[in-house]
Formats: C-alpha cells, sequence, structure tokens
C-alpha cells in the first residue's frame, strides 16, 4: 500500500500542491484526474521520487521514503515501474533491448534468461514479432505497449502511467487502458494513472483521486464519478460535448 | 548569479558522474559505443583539417621569410612548433568543441526532452553516470587523435613545402628536428587530457540541464559549443603561463 500525507511542493512562489493526503491500495487501477496544471504530473513525479517535496510524507509498503538511505531508494526504484506520456523508449535500442534494459541493469541473470523473459512480456502486450524493430519504425500505440512492456518486465509492485491514452485514437487507447488493468491484477501492482481521459475513468478506474489546483478536490470510485454533486468534478467530467449529452439525456430520463 | 549556479552545478555534475557507477557489463558497451561516435568517427575530419592547415602554415611561413640570412630549415621548424604546440590541441580541440560537443548536447539533450534520462532516473539508474562517465573515459583516447593531428600536420607542412618548391626536403626534415624539446610533447599532451576532461563534461552539462523543446536542444547545442571553446582558450593561456613560462 502507498500512503501519501499531507504532501506539498513549490516551485518557487508557486505552490502546486498543496497538502494532499490519499492512499492506494494492491491490485487496484488509481487514477488520477484534473485539468492541466492542477498538479497531477508533479504529484506522480514526488511518488516516484524525481521530486522532492517540500514536506509531508510518502511510504511504501511502510517504507517512508524521505527515510531510507540512497541504497535503498535505488532498491525501491527497482519495484518501481513507469509509463511516460511519450512512452520514453531508448532511441539508440531495438524494441527487445529496450524491454530488457531494467534486466541487464538490475538482474544477474544470463543472456538467454532474459530473452526468454522478454519475449514474454513482448507477447504479453501483443507484440511477439517486434524484437528488432527500432522505436521509431514502432506506431504511437505500439510504442505505449513496448514501454508497458519495459515497466512490467523486472516484476514490479508499482505501475505509474502518466496520461497512457495520449496521442492514441479512442480504439487503441481502450486496448492500452485493458492492457493495464489486466497487467495490475495479474502482476497484483498498485497502478497509479495520470489521466485527461473520462474513458479511461469509466473503463477501469477503480479509484479515482480529483486534484484541482494542487488540492484533493474529490476522492471517490468510477461509480460515485457520475452521482457526485461536486461541482468543479462535474463541470471537469462534463466538460466534453458528448459527456454534455449524455448528462442531459441522465436528468431527462431521471425528470 | 547564473554563472555561479551554473558553476556549481558543473563542479556536483562532475562529483555525481563517478558515484553510483552503472553496471560494467553496460558500461563497458556504452564506452566503446562513445570510443566509435567520439574518437573513431572524428579522425577523418581531424585528418583532413591537420594536413591541409599544416600545408598552409607551412606556406605562410616560407612566403615570409624573405631575408636571404635566415636558414631554408626555419620553415620546417616553424611549422613544426605551431602544430604540436598549438594547432594541433588547441585549434583541433575548437573544431572538436564543435563536432563532438554539438553531438553530446544535443543527444543528451534529446533525451532530456523525450524523457529519456526521467526514466533512466525512475529506474534508480544514476543517469549522469549512466550518460557522461562512458564519454569521459571515450574522451581519454583523444591524445590519440592529436597525435594524428600533430603527425599530419606536420606531413602537411613537408607536402607543400616540397610540392609548392619552397625549400628542399631535406632543409625541412633538419627544421622538424632542430631544437627539439621533448617537454613540448608533455606540454601539449597535458592540455590534450585537460581539453579532452572539459570536451566530454561541458557539453554533458548542457545537453543535461537544459530544459525545454526541439529548440532549445539546438540552443543548447550553441551555447555548449560557445563555453566549451571559452573555456578551452582560457586553459589553454593558464597550462602555458603555468607549463611554459
Amino acid at each position: 500500500m502507498i500512503v501519501v500525507e499531507n504532501l506539498e511542493k513549490s516551485f518557487g512562489e508557486t505552490k502546486i500542491l498543496k497538502g494532499i493526503s490519499t492512499s492506494f491500495e494492491k491490485g487496484k487501477t488509481n487514477l488520477i484526474i484534473g485539468q492541466s496544471g492542477s498538479g497531477k504530473t508533479v504529484f506522480l513525479k514526488c511518488l516516484l521520487g524525481l521530486f522532492t517535496p517540500d514536506s509531508g510524507t510518502i511510504s511504501y509498503d511502510g517504507k517512508m521514503y524521505s527515510q531510507l538511505s540512497d541504497n535503498e531508494q535505488r532498491d525501491l526504484r527497482g519495484d518501481m515501474g513507469m509509463v511516460f506520456q511519450g512512452s520514453a523508449l531508448f532511441d539508440s535500442m531495438t524494441i527487445a533491448e529496450n524491454v530488457m534494459f531494467p534486466l541487464r541493469m538490475f538482474t544477474k541473470q544470463s543472456k538467454s534468461e532474459m530473452q526468454d523473459r522478454v519475449n514474454v512480456v513482448l507477447k504479453r502486450v501483443n507484440l511477439p514479432d517486434a524484437h528488432q524493430k527500432m522505436p521509431s519504425e514502432a506506431s504511437g500505440g505500439m510504442q505505449k505497449r513496448v514501454a508497458i512492456a519495459r515497466a512490467i518486465v523486472n516484476n514490479p509492485k508499482y505501475l505509474f502511467c502518466d496520461e497512457p491514452n495520449s496521442g492514441l485514437d479512442p480504439k487503441t487507447a481502450i486496448v492500452i487502458d485493458n492492457l493495464i488493468q489486466e497487467i495490475t491484477k495479474e502482476y497484483d501492482m498498485i497502478t497509479m494513472i495520470n489521466s485527461h481521459d473520462m474513458n479511461s475513468v469509466m473503463e477501469i478506474g477503480e479509484k479515482i483521486i480529483f486534484l484541482r489546483n494542487g488540492i484533493k478536490e474529490w476522492e471517490g470510485t468510477s461509480d460515485d464519478v457520475f452521482k457526485t454533486d461536486n461541482e468543479a468534478l462535474t463541470d471537469f467530467v462534463y466538460s466534453s460535448n458528448l459527456f454534455k449529452k449524455v448528462r442531459a439525456a441522465q436528468l431527462k430520463e431521471n425528470s | 548569479m547564473t554563472y555561479l549556479e551554473n558553476i556549481g552545478a558543473y563542479f556536483l555534475m562532475v562529483v555525481e558522474m563517478f558515484r553510483k557507477p552503472t553496471k560494467w557489463t553496460v558500461m563497458k558497451t556504452l564506452i566503446l559505443k562513445d570510443i566509435d561516435d567520439l574518437i573513431i568517427g572524428s579522425i577523418g575530419i581531424v585528418a583532413f583539417i591537420s594536413f591541409f592547415v599544416g600545408g598552409v602554415v607551412t606556406i605562410q611561413t616560407a612566403l615570409n621569410i624573405t631575408n636571404p640570412l635566415i636558414p631554408q630549415y626555419l620553415v620546417g621548424f616553424a611549422t613544426r612548433q605551431s602544430v604540436i604546440l598549438e594547432f594541433a590541441p588547441t585549434f583541433i580541440s575548437i573544431i572538436m568543441a564543435g563536432k563532438v560537443g554539438s553531438f553530446i548536447t544535443s543527444s543528451i539533450g534529446s533525451m532530456r526532452v523525450t524523457e529519456q534520462i526521467d526514466a533512466l532516473e525512475v529506474m534508480g539508474i544514476n543517469a549522469i553516470n549512466y550518460l557522461v562517465f562512458p564519454k569521459f573515459i571515450a574522451l581519454m583516447l583523444y591524445p590519440f587523435v592529436i597525435s594524428i593531428a600533430m603527425f599530419l600536420g606536420i606531413l602537411g607542412g613537408m607536402a607543400a613545402c616540397v610540392y609548392g618548391g619552397f625549400t628542399s626536403m631535406e632543409d625541412y626534415i633538419i627544421g622538424i628536428q632542430t631544437d627539439f624539446i621533448p617537454f613540448h610533447i608533455i606540454y601539449a599532451f597535458a592540455k590534450t587530457v585537460v581539453f579532452a576532461f572539459v570536451l566530454a563534461t561541458v557539453p554533458s552539462f548542457y545537453g543535461y540541464f537544459m530544459k525545454g523543446g526541439a529548440l532549445e536542444v539546438g540552443k543548447a547545442s550553441t551555447t555548449s559549443f560557445v563555453w566549451t571553446s571559452v573555456i578551452i582558450i582560457l586553459l589553454n593561456y593558464i597550462l602555458t603561463q603555468l607549463l611554459l613560462s
């Protein structure tokens, strides 16, 4: 379980996170939603240890990150997998080398063992024949799947995804969403996803956290999102024309 | 203030470069790749420039010796001194600041823009050691490039001298052997090692700490070239003062 307490982070005079407290459970996909500039990415980067919070604590299965030594922090990061918004694949390596990279860095496996593991995860993300392709030869959806394969190759306990659907068509976005949810269950991980995408909220969000101006405005399940009377969340959820129409239809039906 | 902050950040980066080393099996591959990119890939342009600049130095010297009392072998002597003391270590380093320095800044900068450096850090890898240390080790072979530049500079001078009809081959060879001071070679290679360190670390600094997008990668490459050149020229002055005066 990841427990966050009273997390605060500023850049210069600007306070980005203003005392966020929450927790994330094992085997669940947690979505962090909110408008651009609401602090989602900073929150995720604090969880990843890329930013040091000004105050507050983050603990991973009882281990307080700020109290760990450099080596312990490094070990903990070995338990984290991250899918970046732009995939962040190493463009000088083939897809297979990208996926193998965490194994080469952190395990003492032989080359054949590593290759076997790469085959397994590439097959799992439905890319069984993409080994020798360069990232630049892969489509956006393929790159995301490779990024997921790289993130899970070392059996992480925690998976972080920063807008995994951005730049993808709706159909591919659903494939990626479902893949992340299936993998979360399969590997029994704690998964955190930053997203703007309301489809993701509906499809895979088991716990939703809504951030607004650096504050946790709302927390609940995907079902609760559509029943809430929180004005800011309603305004965010129904900002698209499609959802406005759905909302209008719902209200009409209720009346 | 920004300059002071940058200087501080640069030295912290240099210290970080030697901490939390990357696994040797991975590092070995990175070093070999960087030797190929930075050293082997530079030999062609260095050879071409050295040969022809050596020739030009010889022609200029020969054309400026109009007094019949000055011996002809002075052309070879002047070429050797210019090439070994300044042209090969310093002038070639400025060229390398453009070629190798821009390559380092833009490749690391592109990794920053596309979040590849963040990906390394998330995995708990010391990204500075992973990216900068192999370049530093690869550039420790830079004196090898400079020795080629010295040889070809003097050879180019000889070709220009003999085929241009300025002096005889014998005079040129006597010239390059006259008053040879072995310490000048030590001085030249000492400078080269210091410049190699600058060439590996300053462009890496500008690439690693750049912020923004593709446009900023270009700007960072330009800034990196300017500062690498400035630092090389300043260090050249200081080292010359310390070692030769």
